[in-house]
């Protein structure tokens, strides 16, 4: 049928005609097998196959590449626990679960790995090999949100359910959510507010504040919240100047800081980026500055261990939020830390673990479901609750896919006991006090059947 | 019987077929695949263009990935606002280009050699910055211009055209939606665009007009002398090649509508002329192998990993299996560019005149090519 379809528009010369519709005649058994497999299913169903693909897309070049490497180590772990190896981790942890360590759906699990590159194209390119050519079912990543947002776009329209890995931006379940992406990070907002009063406390109400702001959707949205939420205190937003992603040399963007007046600097970057801009500010003297009769403060509203590595003595007493820390006390974070720590030698970053929960959440949706049909897959994860991640009792709300949960509000600890002991929790955010109205950042989930 | 081989027809012929039947001999080496496919045909698109500039008058530009984004940029401007219907937007794209580039061609050809290259790298680079920040309302930045559920489409208002029941409408071809078929439609798509573009880029080759940018090419001097105003055909060239460049960028986004600052990077620019110079530098078919094999590197071996060379050398024992991996493994994953680079540096020191070189001096060993000499001999 699709020769038809295929030769109108090329009825203008007529030997190419010939030709083109010689070559889709010789190349129609593909379709015919294609269009056979299509017709009734859902793409890359795994049918009678014994394994099962999964696509884990991250940056492993760019600014990001820390996160993608951590990402990817988190990846590995949880293939390793579905599959019944290693020690299971937090599968032994999470409440209610349906995971028997015999793959999902008694399919052993296997999968393979893309580099996003931090670029959309390269990151859709990675994409659409791992479900065009390796058969992926399910593709997870991220580490930036321009990137998560364009993937799970592609996802949407591929029908693949794509599980958010490290993605901060409230766009990514705000105004571009879609019916077959999901996020169980934090986001912009989450950390707006859950870092507003400690501000407050911390530096008081008079303050005047200038921002770095990583130039794409994440950094864009990340400004937005934090000016929100300071603004309301009564801060002062003296400017909010935009650096490229990945800039490296940020002394030009810092010179003018000395001399704005303001006497708080945040940094809304991360990664490298932040790694190296805030080592320039400090470099720069900023937190030695007195202004208007304030010691001088820096914040950087999303922190990271791996962050906090890289800034090394630069990072202590600064101020942030973070979706998860290696270093807390409940028995999910304590089985997953071990577990990783004994694959990789050392604690997982909050990247590693939000990769980890997604890839065991994604399994025990498909459990629930009893099929890997997505558009049931994804009825088990929307307003699905649980506990024992490593987060509390968190929800995946179904009006946006976002998940609901306590935020830790950090602090680049003074007085580490290891190199890996970077960041104290100053407190824990409880869940009511972050959460929004899902129709705050508009957005469209769009339909369950593509 | 002897001008069979040199006939546009048996050419067109042969070269549709090959490029038709892509999804059957691109299977064994495991590229069988709509997005991989579709690159294929639109880079080749991108180099044959590119080498009409850079083939026939020898003018290396730095900066074609400008026109690609360009043309990128004003595809998605046109499903945004006016219609999904990419026909549209890939002629609104292309005439963009094209005026883009005579812009840029016009004050870049006051210069040559290593001044022309450098700036059309300068316009490049400055187009990409823009792009990246300053027009940040126009390019969305970094995150990309992307379709909305909620953009105007004002022409598929006027008509009453609505797809119903999906958050975000499909791109189509006066109907036919362009992943269709799991995709192959917009390789088939992309790929008779680019027989459509090979078939102009053949006429020009073989045109008076792209006689007289070899003779540029060979000697611009004498061609002065002889009392030909050699500009007006410099620039013509640049801006032909800067319309297949938003031709193909334009085809990118009918497939997947999205455009990325990071298309307009130096990097992208450089992408095509090592494309060209790999395949061959002037020859028809090189630019496109370039552009293959480039495309195909690029996706296979950089996704290859530690488990797969495993399984790959499976068939020898544990030590020496050990031993490849290791050997190998630089080379793949992350390392790809390595191994391009080992590559490139091998085509450019053994075969000057790119793949295409390669394949003649085989051809040649078989007798075949040896007759096709005598036959340009007789021409003469």
């Amino acid at each position: 049928m699709k020769k038809n379809d295929q030769t109108p528009h090329l009825d203008r010369r007529g030997f190419m005609k010939k030709t083109a519709a010689a070559g889709v005649v010789a190349s129609s058994p593909m379709f015919f097998m294609k269009g056979a497999y299509a017709a009734k299913d859902f793409r890359n169903d795994p049918k009678d196959s014994k394994t099962v693909t999964l696509g884990f897309n991250v940056p492993q070049s760019g600014a990001y590449a820390d996160e993608g490497a951590d990402e990817l180590r988190a990846y590995k772990l949880a293939v390793k626990h579905l599959n019944g190896e290693g020690d299971g981790g937090m599968m032994k942890t999470m409440k209610p679960s349906m995971l028997k360590g015999n793959g999902i759906l008694g399919k052993k699990v296997v999968f393979s790995t893309g580099d996003t590159q931090t670029k959309s194209d390269a990151a859709r390119a990675s994409a659409k090999r791992m479900i065009e050519k390796d058969g992926a079912l399910m593709i997870s990543g991220g580490s930036s949100s321009g990137v998560a947002i364009a993937v799970q776009g592609l996802c949407q329209e591929m029908g693949t359910i794509f599980m958010a890995g490290l993605t901060h931006s409230n766009d990514t379940t705000g105004k571009d959510r879609r019916r077959y992406g999901f996020r169980h990070f934090f986001n912009t907002e989450m950390s707006g507010a859950s870092l507003g009063p400690v501000l407050e406390k911390e530096f008081g109400k008079e303050r005047s504040a200038y921002h770095l702001t990583a130039d794409y959707t994440w950094g864009w949205s990340q400004e937005g919240s934090i000016k929100k939420y300071t603004e309301a205190l009564g801060w002062e937003t003296k400017a909010a100047v935009k650096t490229p992603l990945g800039a490296g040399d940020f002394s030009q963007y810092i010179t003018p800081v000395l001399n704005s007046g303001a006497d708080v600097l945040v940094l809304n970057h991360y990664g490298k980026d932040m790694v190296n801009s805030l080592t320039q500010a400090v470099q720069f003297g900023l937190r030695d500055k007195n202004i208007n009769g304030k010691d001088f403060q820096i914040v950087v509203p999303l922190f990271s261990r791996l962050m906090a590595q890289g800034a090394g003595e630069n990072i202590k007493g600064i101020f942030g939020s973070t979706n998860w820390n290696w270093a807390l006390k409940d028995e999910g974070s304590q089985a997953f830390v071990k577990s990783f720590g004994a694959e990789y030698g050392n604690p997982p970053s909050q990247a590693a673990h939000t990769c980890y929960v997604q890839t065991l959440l994604y399994a025990n949706a498909c459990e629930m479901a009893g099929t890997f049909y997505p558009p049931e897959v994804i009825k088990a994860l929307e307003g699905f609750k649980f506990d024992g991640m490593g987060n509390g009792a968190t929800e995946y709300r179904a009006e946006d896919h976002q998940c609901f949960k306590d935020v830790l509000v950090v602090r680049g600890n003074q007085n580490p006991n290891s190199q890996f002991d970077l960041l104290e929790v100053v407190q824990e955010v409880p869940r009511a006090q972050v959460e929004y109205d899902s129709k705050e950042f508009g957005g469209e989930l769009g339909p369950y059947e593509v | 019987m002897k001008n069979l081989f040199k006939s546009n027809a048996v050419i067109m012929l042969v070269f549709s077929a090959v490029v038709l039947s892509a999804p059957i001999w691109a299977d064994p080496i495991g590229a069988n695949y709509p997005d991989l496919l579709q690159k294929f045909a639109i880079f080749g698109l991108f180099a044959v263009g590119y080498n009409i500039l850079f083939g026939l008058t020898g003018y290396l530009s730095f900066g074609h990935a400008a026109f690609l984004g360009v043309g990128s940029y004003a595809a998605v401007w046109s499903l945004k606002l006016l219609t999904m219907n990419v026909f549209l937007g890939i002629i609104l794209a292309t005439i963009i280009s094209g005026l883009f580039a005579l812009v840029i061609g016009f004050i870049s050809l006051r210069r040559s050699g290593i001044y022309f290259s450098i700036l059309t790298l300068a316009f490049a680079q400055m187009s990409y910055s823009l792009a990246y920040s300053v027009l940040t309302p126009i390019t969305n930045g970094e995150t990309g211009l992307q379709i909305a559920a909620d953009d105007p489409r004002f022409l598929d208002r006027l008509f009453g055209i609505t797809q119903e029941g999906v958050a975000i409408p499909s791109t189509h071809f006066f109907g036919f939606d362009i992943k269709s078929m799991d995709g192959y439609f917009g390789f088939y798509f992309a790929a008779v665009v680019l027989i459509i573009g090979f078939y102009i880029a053949l006429k020009i080759f073989r045109s008076p007009f792209g006689l007289k940018l070899k003779a540029i090419k060979s000697n611009q001097t004498r061609m002065t002398y002889t009392g030909f105003n050699t500009r007006p055909y410099l620039l013509s060239a640049f801006v032909i090649s800067g319309m297949y460049a938003g031709l193909a960028g334009s085809i990118m986004v009918a497939i997947d509508p999205l455009a990325g600052a990071e298309r307009m990077q130096w990097t992208a620019s450089g992408e095509v002329v090592l494309m060209t110079i790999l395949g061959g530098v002037g020859t028809l078919i090189g630019p496109m192998l370039g552009a293959a094999i480039i495309k195909y590197a690029e996706n296979i071996f950089s996704a290859l990993n530690n488990t797969e060379l495993t399984q790959m050398f499976n068939f020898a024992p544990e030590t020496i299996q050990n031993a490849l991996v290791f050997i190998v493994e630089p080379f793949v994953g992350k390392g790809w560019h390595l191994s391009l680079g080992a590559m490139f540096m091998l085509v450019v020191i053994f075969l000057p005149g790119g793949v295409m070189e390669g394949v003649e001096r085989i051809l040649r060993l078989f007798g075949i090519g040896k007759k096709k000499k005598v036959v340009e001999g007789d021409a003469k």
